[in-house]
């Protein structure tokens, strides 16, 4: 019974908790690529680039504030840093909007060429962060680190197997959950919102109607500056800020939306977590977990690891072409590829 | 004057050929004009030229005494033309309600009473009101986009092709549905593939035949005018 309870805690500290994290936070990072693919028509391979900027503004931020004595106590300093980050990222795709994407959207280019573009734009904005922050890897979390510690746990419960919960992993799923209802009510039941499902829905009925597409696009932008800092200020907070890091994310984010169903809000929230739990759960060596759940006295030999973590995005990439072979709208009905 | 008068219509698709030539349409205060003819005679042609989808050479187009004819849709949506498209004419995933809010997209006043007369119009819509559009059936889809746009109140209601694609009966429910509309004073030019039927309703029928008037008369008339009856209606 103790070794069935052992192994319980042994999958929860490094599978449950640490997949959740991550998958809110590759839901909102998708949200932000599924908005954009349902308004503006197009994959934005910028993204991670847009929440990589947003971040280092934040960080910067909480520099600053950090040099000041400004902190939150036992919640971390970027949070208060987070508006700025969001001012900063919207400023960014705003101005790139402006410069680079409105001359295509006036010449209809076609969907691809807008993705090839959006590459362009990619190396740029990369090219900016490198230039101001340097490609370091750099932690900005600060205040309480653990809410749980593992020792703590194991002396509460008299188990073998620690757990720890850190504040970081609460944050992120707290702010996630604030994010998307905040995303959702804005969708369903504001009146730009709805304009927006409407211009994602039926582009020509929306003109007829009066839409302002030059509008919806602008407050698209917005919106998804914002996910893209929240959703990159909590990837750095968990783990760390470094810009390759975050290039490399854009795989399981597209990943994630494309599973869900591209241009489906609520697909991209359950592709996230479906991403995150099957990179965490195959990478994950199970010998501990195995080893409490088998015969008294017998371990196994390996690790009883599917794929070593260097793969992780092997996972992501396998799930991405399966989807796209055998259902290409995704769980929730998006738009096809 | 009639309350929309197009005339000597001439023009065609961007830097295209000329489709329509000299054509004539007009339609009096909750009059209901059907432009009926073979295929390809220009009639979905012929009423986008009336909404401004396509730029014309010559003739001009006017609303109530004010010419229009400069105009984009969405501004002649402001000046009080409603358009439902032949095809993709609702918002699919969205709520049937909310696909009558996206209708009153321009109004700034309270649009319920107009969504209460929807309702009232369409029995259906009201009951499918929590759905999303995109589930409805065919000729449900129909009334939705006749709602929606008629949620701006406009005083020219134009539908390109209502009843395509849909069950003979449900067609005489969405005639029957027009009639009603016409009867709160809505103009209502409209084109149709069902020519019989949909001159039976009419007070006024244009014939097309390449993109020009070919006969122009009342419904009535057209459907005992022998020579319409032979070449168009099928004796």
């Amino acid at each position: 019974m103790v070794d069935i309870l052992n192994a319980l805690v042994a999958f929860t500290n490094f599978v449950i908790i640490p997949a959740s994290a991550y998958g809110a936070q590759l839901a909102i990072g998708a949200l932000g690529v599924t908005l954009i693919y349902g308004i503006l028509r197009f994959s934005n391979f910028a993204h991670g680039e847009t929440m990589a900027f947003g971040t280092m503004v934040v960080l910067l931020v909480t520099g600053l504030f950090q040099s000041w004595g400004i902190s939150l106590g036992p919640l971390p300093t970027a949070l208060l840093a987070l508006p700025f980050g969001i001012l900063g990222a919207s400023a960014l795709v705003l101005f790139t909007d402006r410069t680079v994407y409105k001359f295509y959207r006036r010449v209809k280019a076609a969907p691809v060429m807008l993705v090839i573009v959006s590459m362009g734009v990619m190396f740029m904005m990369n090219g900016i962060i490198r230039m101001i922050v340097g490609t370091d890897d750099r932690r900005f979390a600060d205040g309480e680190r653990f809410i749980i510690r593992a020792r703590d746990f194991k002396e509460m419960t008299g188990l073998s197997e620690g757990l720890a919960l850190r504040t970081t992993q609460v944050l992120t799923i707290v702010v996630a959950i604030a994010t998307v209802a905040l995303l959702f009510w804005f969708l369903n039941k504001t009146r730009t919102g709805k304009s927006m499902r409407a211009y994602s829905d039926n582009e020509d009925l929306a003109l007829l109607s009066g839409i302002n597409p030059e509008r919806v696009v602008m407050i698209t932008w917005l919106v998804v500056a914002a996910l893209a800092t929240v959703a990159g200020t909590l990837y750095g907070l968990d783990k760390s800020f470094k810009p390759f890091v975050y290039m490399q994310l854009l795989l399981p984010i597209f990943a994630s939306a494309i599973v869900g169903g591209l241009g489906s809000p609520i697909g991209a929230i359950a592709g996230g977590f479906v991403i995150a739990f099957s990179e965490v759960t195959i990478t994950y060596a199970f010998k501990k977990v195995v080893t409490y759940l088998g015969p008294e006295g017998w371990r196994p030999d390996g690790l009883v690891q599917l794929l070593s973590t260097d793969y992780k995005f092997a996972v992501s990439f396998a799930i991405l072409i399966i989807v796209l072979l055998f259902k290409p709208t995704g769980l929730f009905k998006g738009k096809s590829v | 004057m009639s309350f929309l008068s197009a005339t000597n219509m001439t023009g065609g698709y961007g830097a295209g050929p000329d489709i329509l030539h000299d054509l004539e349409l007009s339609v009096d205060k909750g009059e209901i004009a059907v432009i009926v003819g073979p295929n390809g005679a220009g009639k979905s042609t012929g009423m986008k030229a009336v909404f401004g989808m396509l730029n014309l050479r010559e003739g001009a187009v006017k609303l109530d005494g004010t010419d229009i004819t400069g105009l984009s849709p969405q501004e002649r949506v402001h000046k009080g033309m409603g358009f439902v498209p032949q095809v993709r004419n609702i918002f699919p995933t969205m709520s049937v309600r909310e696909n009558l809010e996206m209708g009153a997209f321009i109004r700034d006043d309270d649009f319920e009473p107009t969504i209460e007369q929807v309702y009232e119009l369409f029995p259906a819509v009201y009951e499918k009101r929590n759905q999303n559009a995109g589930e409805l059936s065919g000729g449900q889809r129909q009334q939705v986009a006749v709602g929606r746009a008629l949620m701006t109140q406009p005083k020219l209601l134009m539908l390109d092709e209502p009843t395509a694609g849909v069950s003979p009966i449900v067609m005489d429910e969405l005639f029957d549905r027009i009639i009603e509309v016409a009867k709160t004073g809505i103009s209502i030019l409209m084109v149709e593939q069902n020519a019989r039927q949909a001159l039976e309703i009419a007070d006024k029928g244009y014939v097309l035949v390449q993109g020009r008037n070919a006969y122009t008369d009342t419904g009535e008339a057209l459907l005992a005018d022998p020579e319409v009856r032979r070449t168009f209606l099928g004796g």
